[in-house]
């Protein structure tokens, strides 16, 4: 590791974060913990354990459901994300998302990547092919594509797809990047590309990752936390987690004794 | 209880009866030396090769479930744990073989001095090797450290035997050759005190995920 991790910058701190859903449901209790800067973080934990409800705070996406509740605070360089004054379009620019199914949009593949550019103002077409190139470059998708940017997005592989998906969230220079279990749905060696690309772009934004898959925390991410029940179990070094937990808890649930 | 658990069973379980063959090789080298019994001496000699047998079927077996499941936290460290332990054990093994084919050679003559402290170093050393792998089995801290904590013992007792065989061979050249494989078996008991001390320290590693070898403890501060 390049950065001694305590060196690390933060970039995220939440600060006695609970959320609850429309129906009443308590999904996240006293959150309290660090995203650090150019870091990759996972969070795992049981199905239901609120881990990708955490994750869809930070881009405040459960505002796209009427009566859901944020308490507590997320702090982002000096701004609350949970102010009622954050301006969403521009925080989800800043802090990007990647899901489970690849969502290329109906278009080219050219255009997939350009979309999001032209909104942020860039109209020139050279600059443009400059940046869907550059964006491609760094997912790693550009030797594979170069010679069909004007297909269809579709006629990708599901793995391909997800990278383009990548790149497009690159392009737009954000400052983190969520990602919900982004290879659940891929073969090994996509899934595998997926995994080095991480370790390529983290030198440029932070990530947080939620994923089913323990040993992809393990072999992907600099921090892990683990959450049950709505509540952060633990929080500490990817190496520490899987080696020797201090909880009780996480050591039964990444042994796999849970239950 | 799970296959995994099972598996992990199943490698303990080896590894405690490669334990108790390679203590009770400790016990009976020293005896082969002490009572001038041959058969004995032969008997251990043919035994490592049971002890041998272990260590690559625990290696094996240990192998196969990092490969195959993927250990984590508390499973990590014991399969990791177990390789080591395996290594060591090998290794005394082969020592007490060793200490064996001193015996044979040392039968062959008259003897040169009463033993007195190499079986008080024989007690100490098999009583480590015992309490180590005992505590591997209860993941006991305390009884581990007490292991280290010993090895200290078993090196003053060397130092005394070597000491006492330099005064008779310069005493009397005609014992030099008797005296030096007198002082190897000493050394070899020292070498099978530290591997037990390995084991012990290995035992901390287990149960706390800190590697406390070449570390410095108080033992250690004269």
């Amino acid at each position: 590791m390049e950065v001694p991790l305590v060196l690390a910058q933060i970039e995220l701190r939440v600060k006695g974060l609970n959320f609850y859903y429309s129906g009443g449901i308590h999904a996240l209790k006293q959150i309290n913990l660090q995203v650090y800067s150019k870091q990759v973080t996972a969070l795992i934990g049981p199905s239901g354990c609120g881990k990708t409800t955490l994750l869809r705070c930070f881009n405040r996406m459960h505002d796209l459901y009427p009566g859901n509740r944020y308490e507590g605070e997320i702090h982002f360089v000096k701004d609350n994300i949970l102010s009622p004054d954050t301006d969403l379009i521009s925080l989800r620019s800043r802090i990007g998302m990647v899901f489970q199914k690849p969502t290329p949009f109906p278009m080219t593949i050219f255009y997939n990547i350009a979309y999001g550019l032209k909104l942020k103002g860039v109209s020139k077409r050279a600059e443009l092919s400059e940046l869907v190139e550059k964006a491609l470059l760094h997912s790693a998708l550009w030797d594979e594509v170069k010679d069909k940017l004007n297909s269809s997005a579709y006629d990708l592989s599901g793995g391909q797809q997800q990278r383009l998906v990548i790149a497009r969230a690159l392009a737009v220079n954000p400052e983190v990047l969520l990602f919900d279990e982004p290879t659940s749905a891929l073969d090994p060696i996509s899934t595998s590309k997926i995994e080095e690309l991480f370790d390529k772009i983290k030198k440029e934004v932070t990530i947080i990752i939620v994923t089913h898959n323990m040993q992809q925390a393990a072999r992907i991410s600099d921090w892990t936390g683990f959450l049950m029940l709505g509540e952060l179990v633990e929080f500490d070094t990817t190496d520490k987690i899987f080696t020797a937990p201090a909880e009780k808890l996480t050591e039964d649930y990444v042994t796999g004794r849970f239950g | 209880m799970t296959v995994f658990d099972d598996e992990l069973q199943h490698i303990k379980e080896k590894l405690l009866k490669m334990g108790s063959l390679v203590e009770d090789s400790i016990k009976s080298s020293i005896e082969a030396l002490v009572d001038r019994d041959n058969d004995l001496a032969k008997k251990i000699i043919d035994r490592d090769r049971m002890v041998n047998t272990l260590d690559v079927e625990i290696d094996e077996e240990s192998i196969r479930v990092i490969a195959l499941r993927q250990p984590m936290a508390g499973d990590l460290r014991f399969i990791t744990t177990a390789m080591k332990i395996t290594s060591d054990l090998e290794r005394m093994g082969d020592l007490a073989v060793n200490i064996a084919e001193r015996a044979l050679e040392l039968n062959e003559e008259p003897i040169l001095k009463p033993y007195i402290d190499i079986p008080r170093m024989k007690e100490i050393a098999q009583g480590m090797t015992r309490d180590a792998l005992d505590a591997f089995v209860r993941k006991d801290k305390k009884l581990a450290m007490d292991v280290i904590m010993r090895d200290d013992e078993v090196d003053d007792l060397k130092h005394d035997v070597l000491e006492e065989l330099v005064f008779l061979m310069a005493q009397d050249p005609s014992t030099v050759s008797r005296a030096m494989k007198i002082s190897f078996v000493a050394q070899y008991l020292e070498r099978i005190a530290d591997h037990a001390t390995n084991i012990a320290e290995m035992v901390i590693y287990l149960v706390d995920g800190k590697i406390i070898r070449h570390m410095i403890l108080p033992s250690d501060e004269k």
